[in-house]
């Protein structure tokens, strides 16, 4: 069997990704969790009156919250499949990430496994945002100041 | 008004992920290293300040929030206590997102029991 032949049947055999589909659920789910955090945020700043700064703050826990117990609870991991960038790209991918390597390195023990992989998943956004932020933050003073 | 533009816009950026995501060799990670670096970058000009102010949260929700708020933490810090600003200010606007992160990451997993 020559080497065209083969790469063929491999391209005939390995599953098509339905990228319209998975673009279509990514966009929808993103919206519709901006869409839910606008609404809290507009719920707490006008019954609770706190300021516009505070509120948003709260919607980020509250995020944060939910994903952390819905990744604990197991199910979020099926959700993360078959919406993918849809909860991947908001905050709730942060607090994915985070949870889901402390659930999965929990046999290891306290220290060794829940302690030394806690941000294996999450350490990139971490560095690249820290470093990236702190080199464009020089860049901003030597323009603005 | 907010709601519609909140919907539009993190599903837009959700949307550009996942067009990454489906037509590169590109991982999640490397997704949201981009979109970080990318707030940071939009940060500069203060660019993402004005779409945060016309959209709402929505705005706030993706991961290109979190290096903008490093980046304007950063720069906030250096306008009140000058170069140690530089180092104090950074971690001061994300405190919430990552103590958050962390404390109910580590209380979901204690009190789970590991999957297999």
């Amino acid at each position: 069997m020559n080497k065209n032949k083969y790469l063929k049947i491999v391209k005939d055999l390995t599953p098509k990704e339905k990228k319209l589909e998975n673009s279509a659920l990514a966009f929808l789910m993103g919206g519709v969790l901006g869409f839910i955090a606008e609404g809290i945020k507009l719920l707490l700043v006008y019954n609770l009156h706190l300021t516009v700064k505070d509120a948003t703050t709260w919607v980020l826990i509250i995020y944060i919250l939910m994903a952390s117990i819905f990744t604990a609870l197991s199910f979020f991991d099926k959700l993360v499949m078959k919406y993918k960038c849809g909860l991947i790209v908001p905050i709730t991918g942060f607090a994915h990430s985070i949870t889901s390597s402390a659930l999965d390195y929990k046999t290891d023990g306290l220290i060794t496994g829940v302690g030394a992989s806690f941000f294996k998943l999450a350490g990139c956004i971490l560095l690249y945002g820290i470093v990236s932020a702190f080199f464009f933050a020089i860049i901003k003073v030597i323009i603005y100041v | 008004m907010t709601l519609v533009y909140s919907f539009l816009f993190c599903g837009t950026i959700c949307l550009i992920g996942q067009i990454i995501l489906d037509n590169t060799k590109l991982t999640p990670g490397h997704v949201t290293t981009i979109f970080v670096v990318l707030g940071a970058f939009l940060g500069i000009f203060n660019i993402y300040d004005k779409i945060v102010s016309i959209v709402g949260a929505g705005a706030n929700i993706p991961i290109v929030s979190f290096g903008n708020l490093l980046l304007n933490g950063t720069y906030t810090g250096y306008l009140e206590n000058g170069t140690l600003g530089l180092f104090t200010g950074m971690l001061a606007a994300v405190s919430a997102g990552v103590v958050s992160a962390v404390v109910f990451a580590f209380v979901a997993s204690i009190f789970t029991k590991p999957k297999d």
